[in-house]
């Protein structure tokens, strides 16, 4: 296998934010037909790399080469050009658009070829097994339908290394599998694979090599036949952890949420939760399942009551909780803590500082008209300390910090008010292993 | 009160609206909101009156117009697209830069009226057979020049923008410039180029007013009509051909004063009505939200390929 060119392959790499560097010294080659895992902690450079690979980012130093010869990729333009094809985290997709126009968005055909473009479509679709209304709009789609537009995007520019960063983190194990008969495909026709997921059991499924990056580094390129989860584990953490987690016993004491006969509306007015009923006790987890958009979401914005109840009741430790909002909550010192799915949408504010969000949720129980940031300021320092927060400093604008990271933020300022209930929507998204074991403690 | 007289004027007070609003149209389906149309408009219209003053010649002074418009825009885009200025705030200041400079320019020529020339020139036009349609070819087709060519540029811009690929990426640069730069499409590039044309249009419709309508200078020529443009085309929801329609209605409501002269209700009541237009259509328009009559998504945002 050494002795064949890498299709592509990157030497040396290094990007730097401000004071933080994302990617030092990345090294890594990729075959023709392969498919092949980037593994790594949050901040390991991951992203970083990818979006270096896909021209978002411009290196600092280093050098790209495809096929045998140096590359210079300044934009997404490049990139596309070489044949990188890049489905993002975050999708790029036009929402107000059709996904025929998604597909066609930057390149030159006339209006008068669609006919043409439509064939090519069709021959794409059934080729790899994908299925799509052209004349849906983006913003009418499902996420999987989206996953789905996005790889089609890819094909129909002809891409020759496709990338996909975290692509499974919000499918059910039933498109996931869909996504990987693709990747298959893909590998087959001689292209080459590069997928990212934190999800150790699908990476030991699909990989064919294993890089595992930390900190900004190349540890190591294993072949996937060769290794095993605990050995990555251990690559990606530098050192030796124990990956069961430990259910811990607890007093279960009284009933302290009871929900009876809910039913709430989504965005569209349209009854997603329909006459619901359940109990949570003391030192209980429960946990709600089911696929992306059966009214999880609806059920945990109801209960941390940001969201209308239509009929029904939320009793907390005796308290109704239906019709008030959270402003209500914190003055009756309701101590019911929510992690929203959406962290920077409803979670967090990204332009503010840890302080000021940290500060959004405690500052109605201080007296007084100024608000006094100390406490909050020692708090901040004391979280970045406990939970590893990679920042720059407190007073940082926490929408530049890795989606990991900002987690983060969010997990300890909940945590931080000690709550007597928690909701937490995805809690884990974006984090890897260390972490979630961190918070079971 | 003659009915097809005053449809026809109607259109003529419409046209300056219409170029404005077409030119800002353009503008915002790029992401930008440019309040500066009131000043790119007189920019225009003091440009193409010392043009038409000093040379006489009608083409050159609707080129030096556009140009002068474009010139407006030109800094606006270099301020919010290169460095990634405050949208609002610089639009303010090209309005207020627009009038001031309108003002300073035209000094000399407050009164001077348009040379003859230049006035044949942008005499009524007669197309045959179609000014010769009962009613309609009264109200449509006696016009000037000016007003085919603003009816001819916002069909022209409704094909650019939904009927061609270049169009299409120029759409995806306004709802979502991250997507579109993952397609390969150079977004400054499409900014400075469709930016500067919106802002030539705007100059344009400054010109309709000090060759054409009035057409003597004065001071503060435009009189506002470039606020009422940046409400007709949240009330066009960013459609061209709505544009022509919205833009035909407020120049009659400019005009309604002059014609019922003998009327019973106020006319100051009158001279108000397509200020209280604006508001009301603002006000209905923005409340109504679907699919088709949202504006650009990223409209008013900068962006910077390498934020997170």
């Amino acid at each position: 296998m050494k002795e064949r060119v890498p299709l592509i392959s990157v030497k040396n790499i290094c990007k730097s934010f401000g004071t933080v560097k994302a990617c030092n010294n990345i090294n890594l080659e990729i075959y023709e037909g392969e498919i092949h895992t980037l593994l790594g902690e949050n901040g390991a450079g991951k992203s970083t790399l990818i979006n270096i690979l896909s021209g978002v980012y411009m290196a600092d130093r280093g050098s790209i080469t495809l096929m045998g010869e140096e590359i210079k990729l300044s934009s997404p333009k490049d990139s596309i050009k070489y044949g990188i094809g890049t489905i993002y985290q975050h999708f790029k997709l036009v929402d107000a658009m059709t996904a025929r126009e998604n597909i066609i968005l930057g390149q030159k055909i006339s209006f008068r070829k669609m006919r043409d473009v439509d064939l090519k479509i069709a021959e794409l679709c059934s080729k790899y097994g994908i299925e799509l209304e052209l004349d849906k709009h983006v913003e009418d789609m499902s996420v999987g339908e989206k996953q789905n537009l996005e790889i089609l995007k890819v094909l129909f520019r002809g891409a020759k290394v496709l990338i996909l960063d975290e692509p499974t983190t919000v499918f059910t194990p039933q498109e996931t599998e869909k996504l990987f008969n693709i990747m298959r495909k893909m590998k087959k026709a001689g292209c080459a694979v590069i997928f990212i997921s934190h999800k150790m059991d699908e990476v030991m499924k699909i990989s064919d090599r294993i890089t595992v990056l930390r900190k900004g580094e190349t540890v190591k390129t294993l072949i996937k036949n060769e290794t095993n989860p605990k050995e990555l584990t251990e690559l990606m953490v530098g050192a030796a952890i124990d990956l069961s987690i430990k259910k811990v016993d607890a007093k279960i004491g009284r009933q302290i949420l009871k929900i009876s006969n809910l039913k709430v509306n989504d965005d569209d007015g349209t009854n997603v939760i329909k006459d619901i009923s359940f109990s949570v006790r003391e030192g209980e987890i429960l946990g709600i399942a089911g696929i992306a958009g059966s009214g999880q979401r609806e059920l945990c914005e109801a209960i941390a009551g940001v969201r209308g109840v239509k009929h029904g009741e939320i009793v907390f430790d005796g308290e109704h909780l239906e019709g008030k909002n959270p402003r209500e909550f914190i003055k009756r010192g309701i101590s019911l803590g929510f992690i929203p799915e959406d962290r920077l949408g409803m979670g967090l504010i990204g332009t503010m500082d840890m302080v000021d969000n940290l500060l959004l949720k405690s500052y109605q129980t201080e007296d007084g008209i100024l608000i006094n940031r100390k406490p909050l300021a020692k708090k901040a320092l004391e979280l970045v300390k406990k939970l590893d927060i990679k920042t720059p400093g407190i007073n940082y604008p926490i929408k530049n910090l890795s989606g990991g990271n900002i987690q983060k933020i969010l997990l300890g300022r909940e945590l931080g008010l000690k709550p007597r209930l928690l909701i937490m929507a995805y809690p884990v998204r974006g984090l890897d292993i260390t972490r979630v074991i961190l918070f079971t403690i | 009160m003659d009915m097809v007289s005053f449809l026809s004027a109607t259109v003529v007070a419409g046209t300056p609206l219409l170029y404005a609003t077409l030119g800002e149209i353009l503008t915002e389906k790029s992401g930008n909101l440019n309040l500066g149309v009131e000043g790119m408009m007189l920019i225009g219209a003091v440009a193409g009156f010392i043009s038409a003053y000093t040379t006489g010649s009608p083409l050159f002074s609707i080129g030096m117009a556009m140009i002068a418009g474009a010139a407006g825009a030109l800094v606006y885009t270099f301020l919010t697209v290169s460095l990634r200025a405050n949208q609002v705030v610089t639009g303010l200041t090209l309005t207020i830069f627009g009038t001031g400079l309108s003002s300073f320019l035209g000094q000399k020529y407050v009164g001077q009226v348009v040379p003859d020339n230049v006035k044949n020139f942008f005499k009524p036009l007669n197309i045959p057979v179609l000014s010769n349609i009962p009613f309609l070819g009264k109200i449509l087709f006696s016009h000037d020049i000016l007003v085919y060519l603003s009816i001819i540029i916002a069909i022209a811009l409704g094909i650019y923008l939904y009927r061609t690929s270049v169009g299409l990426n120029l759409r995806a640069v306004g709802e979502n410039p991250s997507s579109a730069d993952a397609a390969s499409i150079n977004i400054n590039l499409y900014k400075y180029i469709n930016l500067m044309l919106g802002g030539a249009i705007c100059g344009l419709g400054g010109a309709y007013l000090s060759l054409v309508y009035v057409p003597t200078w004065q001071e503060n020529i435009t009189s506002g009509r470039g606020w009422i443009a940046v409400a007709l085309v949240i009330f066009a929801s960013w459609n061209p051909y709505k544009a022509i329609i919205a833009s035909y209605l407020f120049g009659g409501l400019d005009i309604i004063g002059f014609r019922l002269e003998n009327a019973v209700i106020s006319k100051y009541f009158l001279d108000m009505l397509p200020y209280l237009g604006t508001i009301v259509a603002l006000t209905v328009f923005s409340a109504k939200k679907s699919r088709k009559n949202s504006p650009p998504k990223h409209l008013g945002l900068p962006y910077f390929r390498e934020e997170r």
